[in-house]
């Protein structure tokens, strides 16, 4: 631990030196070395030496060592961008020999390399690079890097980035020996709520003595805890609805098959598999023939998912179910034998491995909401997926003229067929609409978790829940129901712990079902006797 | 009528094609062969893990053949496929050692599964090689454990967390997937912790269901409390549900150099379904890493690479990987290899004890040796970092092999236990 302070000390001191005695001699050759080569300590230390007279060469050299772009071969380092060796001093390209190994770092350098690289960036030209700078200092202070925080807090213009310095020289100050400016900064960081400031003020807490220092510390935790409470509950709102989500979108294609035709689908949860299997069947194809337009792969490979789920769906209408609607008991077995032999199929097209899936650029990471919530990219669009396909969905049955039969048929069969509808085509084109929407819950499920051949398998209790829970034959009680046990599931989970939570909303339901059997919403008329 | 009669013809035909099979199929020099029992799921949960290990026997089996096989004879391997099923792994293994009469059997992943082999194999005195880390507290005289026990994986990993150069860690995070091997390990971790001076507050211990795949919440806990204090998360995270796991990781922003994660069931083959460039950092602990370098790990990547190709191995003829318990699997065949021939006989009583310190130079670049008494490999212990392209880089290891205590320290009684098998 002492070390590590004396380095960082080391460190900061040559810095300041540098920037204060002016002319900065170029990176060496044996001082590049010296970084990338041996033993974590004495590269950290080679590290601070570099940077005493650190130069454009050296920053170029710590930034690529922070991008893993250093390849080393014995005691020579190169610098290797899109597959051309440069030399780290000179920028010439040179030719990178075979057995170059890639460097290694640990998180320990990891973190030496980013705090030089923002003690560097504080004297930039660029705004938004000396706010990086302040904010990755603020993280990881120490009272020896003060000088260099004040120097550039008087050279600071702007005031964003000078309430942001006072805060990282309050930050250093934390752990001054000096008792006054201790209690100074401990009152200052109070004002500074995020999560990053509470970790420091508690690591100080713990190895503080005096006892007004600690009460400030104490009260400044407090502050910041009370707003970060927030924080929290958005979250677990949040982290609810993006649950809800999914399992509305695994339920929806369900509503049709299940809720309206009355087809217990067991092989519901391999449709979903196959849209998301047909998600990874794109992806190759973009990674192949169109690597340029890889990020929006994606797009295409959403009616891709529907078309693949829908036409199995078709062919099992067509080649199994419609020779047992009214027989539930068959049916559920013949299309779990159908869920069998599409997982074995399944096995022996890809493998029993699962298969890789990425999230295109646009989809990785998150928007910071609050200090302390950040909302992944990827939930918000699965959200915004949902809306949408419950939105369409809604459109086709309540609108337009297909869904006009689809109702008309799971209503009257009889009185359907009468008024020249063709009621075993609309079955199938009603199975393939559903089943094509289990693609599209594929595609989305294949952003957020594993695709594999079980896929389906986690997903079909789930779909088949939210569908009985909501009411059978009725979009809104699914709509509803997906929300409330999502909501319900990350609140209990929340405060019980995942394993409970999944036991108390099973048992919720056994209760609910018992009480209400007809779920939130039953459906009202004749239909509802047939 | 015609229809009918020629229905009955084609049942007949297609019985007697079966029966005909079924008699081909019978080998004919059942008398001058070894045979090998391999009990891996091939369908099921756990096929995703197993699948290869099946194939990794099938390999090595090869391989002995074509170098002459065992006591001049040449090795056949029976393989069943007991499904992920517990019970019927007890089932399989009788049908093996009774019916197929196989003088070994390599087999089985979950410590379930094996303690559902194991008094079938007690009671009619086989011997099973168990090929993958595992919680300890088990030792059997009919099992040879070529995984790693607790102090061959999980305490090192955590001693490397609280080194400066992994860290640091003040806060742990404990969390696994809720089934025996999880608890046990989690068990002797809290109590190693508190023997380090760790206060119970400082250590957060969380389960999740089998197949888990929403990790939100588990997430922001995580974040939360690690705003206590420097914090370390270990995860016993089983097969599928660490994709999800460390795709919330990443999305939610929480970098391995501030919460580095270390995981004791994450290999080169569960990180295939991962993209793995926001996980560069985290952390795994095991005893064999595929980028190791060294000649005989060459050989065994190389020997693996030709055998997938050859044999089309869906996944792994186009990018093949090798991980710790196709290693462990490796070095258990052949060690039994050099024990049937030191005792120059199968026979199970023989061969345990042909297998006291026998030894192998395994890929892992140690010579690997069986425990004299205790049944278990001694072995290396290496904490990888994932790489952006899968592959982990070894940032630590133990200075030689460590000895297994399959009965751990910090459980307690096993003070009392013995380091050798009760019966003899």
């Amino acid at each position: 631990m002492h070390r590590h302070r004396f380095i960082k000390l080391f460190m900061a001191l040559c810095a300041g030196l540098c920037l204060a005695a002016g002319p900065a001699h170029a990176l060496t050759a044996a001082e590049a070395t010296a970084i990338a080569t041996g033993e974590t300590d004495v590269r950290i230390e080679a590290l601070n030496k570099a940077m005493a007279t650190a130069d454009d060469k050296t920053a170029a050299f710590i930034q690529a060592m922070a991008d893993g772009e250093v390849k080393v071969a014995g005691d020579k380092v190169f610098v290797v961008k899109d597959d051309k060796g440069l030399d780290p001093v000179s920028g010439a390209a040179v030719a990178v020999p075979g057995g170059a190994e890639d460097l290694v770092n640990n998180n320990r350098m990891r973190g030496a390399l980013d705090n030089a690289l923002a003690a560097l960036k504080l004297f930039s030209k660029d705004d938004k690079l000396r706010l990086e700078g302040v904010k990755a200092l603020l993280k990881e202070p120490d009272e020896a890097r003060l000088p260099l925080v004040e120097k550039a807090l008087a050279a600071e213009a702007s005031p964003a980035i000078k309430a942001q310095l006072e805060l990282a020289r309050a930050a250093a100050l934390l752990g001054s020996a000096d008792k006054a400016r201790r209690l100074e900064a401990a009152r200052a960081l109070g004002q500074n709520k995020t999560p990053e400031t509470k970790l420091l003020l508690n690591e100080r807490l713990k190895i503080e003595t005096e006892a007004d220092v600690k009460g400030q510390l104490q009260a400044s935790l407090q502050a910041i805890e009370a707003a970060l409470v927030w924080g929290d509950k958005l979250g677990a709102l949040f982290s609810g609805i993006s649950l809800g989500s999914i399992l509305l979108l695994v339920a929806l294609g369900l509503a049709i098959t299940y809720g309206l035709m009355g087809v217990i689908n067991m092989a519901h949860g391999e449709l979903m598999m196959i849209g998301a299997y047909a998600t990874y069947v794109v992806q190759g194809l973009f990674q192949k023939y169109l690597p340029g337009a890889f990020d929006w792969y994606l797009l295409a490979a959403v009616p891709v998912a529907f078309a693949a789920s829908a036409l199995v769906g078709a062919a099992l209408e067509r080649s199994v179910i419609r020779f047992l609607y009214g027989r539930p008991l068959e049916t559920l077995l013949a299309t779990w034998g159908i869920s069998l032999m599409l997982m074995q199929g399944v096995r022996t097209l890809f493998g029993a491995q699962n298969v890789g899936v990425e999230n295109p650029r646009w989809m990785s990471g998150g928007v910071q909401v609050l200090s302390n919530l950040t909302l992944p990219y990827n939930r918000l669009v699965i959200i915004g997926f949902a809306a949408a396909v419950l939105l369409g969905m809604a459109f086709l049955i309540g609108k337009t003229r297909l869904g006009l039969f689809v109702r008309g048929v799971t209503q009257n069969r009889p009185i359907a067929s009468c008024m020249g509808v063709n009621t075993a085509r609309i079955d199938t084109y009603a199975f393939a609409l559903g089943s094509g929407i289990a693609g599209l819950a594929g595609c989305a499920l294949s952003q957020v978790g594993n695709v594999g051949p079980d896929l389906g398998q986690s997903y079909i209790v789930d779909s088949f829940m939210v569908v009985v829970l909501g009411g059978v034959g009725q979009l809104a009680g699914t709509v509803y129901a997906a929300m409330g046990l999502g909501i319900l599931n990350k609140l209990l989970e929340g405060w019980t712990g995942a394993v409970l939570a999944k036991i108390a909303v099973l048992v919720f339901i056994i209760i609910f079902i018992q009480k209400r059997p007809q779920g939130i919403f039953a459906m009202k008329g004749r239909s509802a006797e047939a | 009528m015609s229809s009918l009669k020629s229905r009955r013809f084609a049942l007949k035909a297609l019985t007697a094609a079966v029966a005909l099979g079924t008699l081909a199929a019978v080998p004919a020099h059942a008398a001058d062969t070894i045979k090998v029992g391999v009990l891996h799921s091939l369908s099921g949960t756990m096929a995703i893990s197993e699948t290869v290990l099946k194939d990794t026997v099938l390999m090595a089996i090869d391989e002995i053949n074509a170098k002459g096989g065992v006591l001049g004879k040449k090795l056949e391997p029976v393989v069943v496929d007991p499904a992920s099923n517990w019970p019927l792994f007890a089932e399989k293994t009788k049908q093996l050692l009774g019916q197929d009469k196989v003088s070994v059997i390599f087999g089985c992943w979950t410590s379930v599964s094996r303690k559902s082999v194991l008094p079938v194999v007690e009671e009619m005195n086989g011997l099973l090689f168990y090929p993958v880390q595992y919680e300890g507290e088990e030792l059997s005289k009919n099992v040879f454990y070529t995984g790693a026990a607790p102090n061959q994986q999980a305490i090192p990993a955590v001693d490397y967390l609280m080194s400066k150069d992994g860290g640091a860690a003040k806060r742990w995070v404990l969390l696994g997937t809720d089934y025996v091997y999880p608890r046990t390990t989690n068990k002797i971790l809290r109590a190693y912790l508190k023997s380090k001076g760790v206060a119970d507050k400082d250590i957060d211990e969380k389960y999740t269901p089998f197949g888990h795949s929403d990790y939100q919440t588990i997430v922001a806990d995580i974040k939360k409390f690690s705003a206590g204090g420097k914090t370390a998360v270990v995860s016993t995270i089983n097969g599928d549900s660490n994709v999800p796991f460390y795709k919330e990781l990443g999305n939610a922003g929480l970098k391995a150099k501030d919460v580095p994660v270390v995981a004791f069931s994450v290999g080169e083959e569960e990180l295939r379904g991962v993209d793995t460039k926001p996980l560069v950092g985290h952390l795994a602990a095991w005893n064999y890493f595929m980028s190791i370098k060294n000649p005989d790990n060459t050989a065994f990547i190389k020997k693996w690479s030709d055998y997938a190709k050859a044999k089309g191995i869906a996944g792994h003829k186009d990018k093949p990987l090798t991980n710790d318990p196709m290693e462990a699997t490796y070095i258990g065949i052949n060690m039994w290899k050099q024990a049937v021939e030191k005792a120059k006989s199968t026979e199970t009583d023989k061969v345990i004890a042909a297998m006291a310190g026998q030894t192998f130079k395994a890929p892992s670049g140690i010579v690997s040796k069986m425990d004299e008494k205790n049944h278990h490999l001694h072995k290396s212990v290496f904490i990888g970092e994932i790489k952006a392209d899968g592959q982990f880089n070894v940032v630590w290891k133990t200075p030689g092999p460590v000895k297994a205590k399959p009965w751990s320290p910090f459980i307690e009684g096993n003070d009392k236990k013995k380091d050798e098998p009760e019966k003899k």
